[in-house]
């Protein structure tokens, strides 16, 4: 192989720690956003401060920080040791999860109230309301912001390199240690990445076109 | 499992390690601000030659982790110069460029919501391209920028401790080295995290205050 691409294949050993990491997380993420941005505007006040003291915590605090306190500090504090890629995959979610909460409570607000007088003249219940009515509309408009989190997650995976996990980054160097081929092993590393963050980008494009499926928008047309 | 006496100890480093980080957010700020502008004036530009290049390195970066950039630009000029770029000024460089490609959006939108016919009514005034900048568009577009950079500076300012993977000696730096010394992570540690926490809150209320501020000056 020429000269940069030789190192591609044991590069490429990373990728497995960088993808479970990346769709873990994704996970973690989704669902953290969706309950607590439902729970952030709930009746019930412990519902709701619980889910405003998540929100505010892992979006106040730095990645890196809470992924240094949850893998060294933690297990000092009360012995609780996640092995280091679970770590990664359960606070990074959860810090891209507490962005997502707004934007997924943001979503709900743009639903015109209108659709929901209409759901309770249908005489349907709270729960078909926001099932059937509230969170399809919801879902189209909060996929192209979650789409960018989803990125973001991706470039942070990159983090669990500084907790001992193996990713891309860790693979990267360990590489330069070995050859001291900086600008070739970190500008191929950046390309990987580029190529993962499109491949989301396609897919989250993918899920709009589906969910703007059958979307009438009524008097536009 | 909490040792105050160590907490007492610990917390003059980590304030000095505070000073850096902040001190590399202010630079890459001011980089970030000005180069941001550059790239959103060059996408507007008519010249293709000129607008796609930009559009797709400001792509690439933003798609891209930041750490792996840190390591890129702090490795690749150790090698090929010998370190003659500090470890601080690199990281200042890279957050600045990095950050950079996100507030050229925060331009972009910025001068697009200031509607084309106000830039009609200049050319009717004979206003010239600088005294339509200056006294038309401008004023109209910069109230609407403010809260938006200041969230980026917010997330800078939470993006600052990655500094310490090329071993500036910030804030994550003191804290790792007081623990790596002691064995004890959590003191350390938890003070950064509660710093971070206080910091990004009291800049999020202030961020909002502006957003009132600036949308109510506009009718």
């Amino acid at each position: 192989m020429p000269a940069p691409f030789d190192l591609l294949p044991i590069l490429l050993k990373g990728l497995p720690a960088t993808l479970a990491v990346t769709v873990g997380g994704i996970a973690v993420a989704l669902v953290s956003a969706l309950l607590a941005g439902l729970g952030r505007s709930s009746r019930d006040p412990i519902v709701r401060w619980t889910s405003i003291f998540y929100i505010e915590t892992f979006r106040g605090v730095s990645a890196i920080v809470l992924l240094y306190w949850f893998f060294f500090a933690l297990p000092l504090l009360t012995g609780l040791r996640l092995p280091a890629i679970l770590a990664g995959i359960v606070v990074l979610g959860l810090n891209i999860g507490a962005y997502g909460a707004e934007v997924v409570r943001a979503a709900i607000e743009s639903v015109p109230p209108g659709q929901r007088q209409a759901a309770k003249a249908l005489n349907l219940s709270a729960w078909q309301t926001m099932r059937y009515v509230v969170l399809p509309q919801a879902a189209l408009a909060a996929t192209p912001p979650l789409g960018n989190l989803m990125i973001e997650l991706l470039k942070s995976t990159a983090l669990v390199s500084m907790i001992t996990v193996v990713d891309l980054t860790q693979m990267g160097m360990f590489l330069r240690t070995e050859t001291h081929r900086s600008l070739a092993i970190f500008s191929m590393l950046l390309l990987i990445y580029f190529v993962l963050s499109q491949c989301i980008a396609l897919t989250v494009r993918l899920v709009e076109w589906r969910l703007s499926h059958g979307q009438d928008y009524g008097g536009t047309r | 499992m909490w040792d105050w006496d160590f907490t007492w100890q610990v917390m003059p480093s980590i304030m000095q390690g505070l000073g850096v980080t902040l001190l590399a957010v202010a630079g890459g700020m001011t980089l970030a601000i000005l180069l941001g502008l550059l790239w959103a004036v060059f996408r507007r530009s008519s010249a293709a030659w000129l607008s796609w290049p930009t559009y797709g390195v400001v792509e690439f970066i933003r798609s891209t982790p930041l750490l792996v950039q840190l390591y890129l630009v702090y490795y690749t000029l150790a090698e090929l110069t010998g370190g003659w770029l500090s470890p601080l000024w690199t990281g200042i460089f890279v957050l600045g460029v990095h950050y950079s490609c996100y507030t050229a959006e925060v331009y972009r939108a910025g001068l697009n919501g200031v509607p084309r016919g106000q830039w009609i009514a200049a050319k009717a005034l004979n206003l010239s391209t600088w005294q339509t900048y200056r006294h038309v568009v401008l004023p109209q577009a910069i109230p609407p920028i403010l809260p938006a950079l200041g969230n980026y500076l917010i997330s800078m300012f939470k993006d600052a401790p990655l500094l310490s993977a090329i071993t500036v000696l910030d804030i994550l730096e003191r804290a790792k080295i007081a623990g790596s010394q002691s064995f004890r992570y959590q003191e350390p540690l938890t003070i950064v995290g509660i710093i971070f926490l206080a910091l990004s809150l009291a800049s999020g209320a202030g961020v909002a205050w502006l957003k009132r501020r600036t949308s109510t000056s506009q009718t």
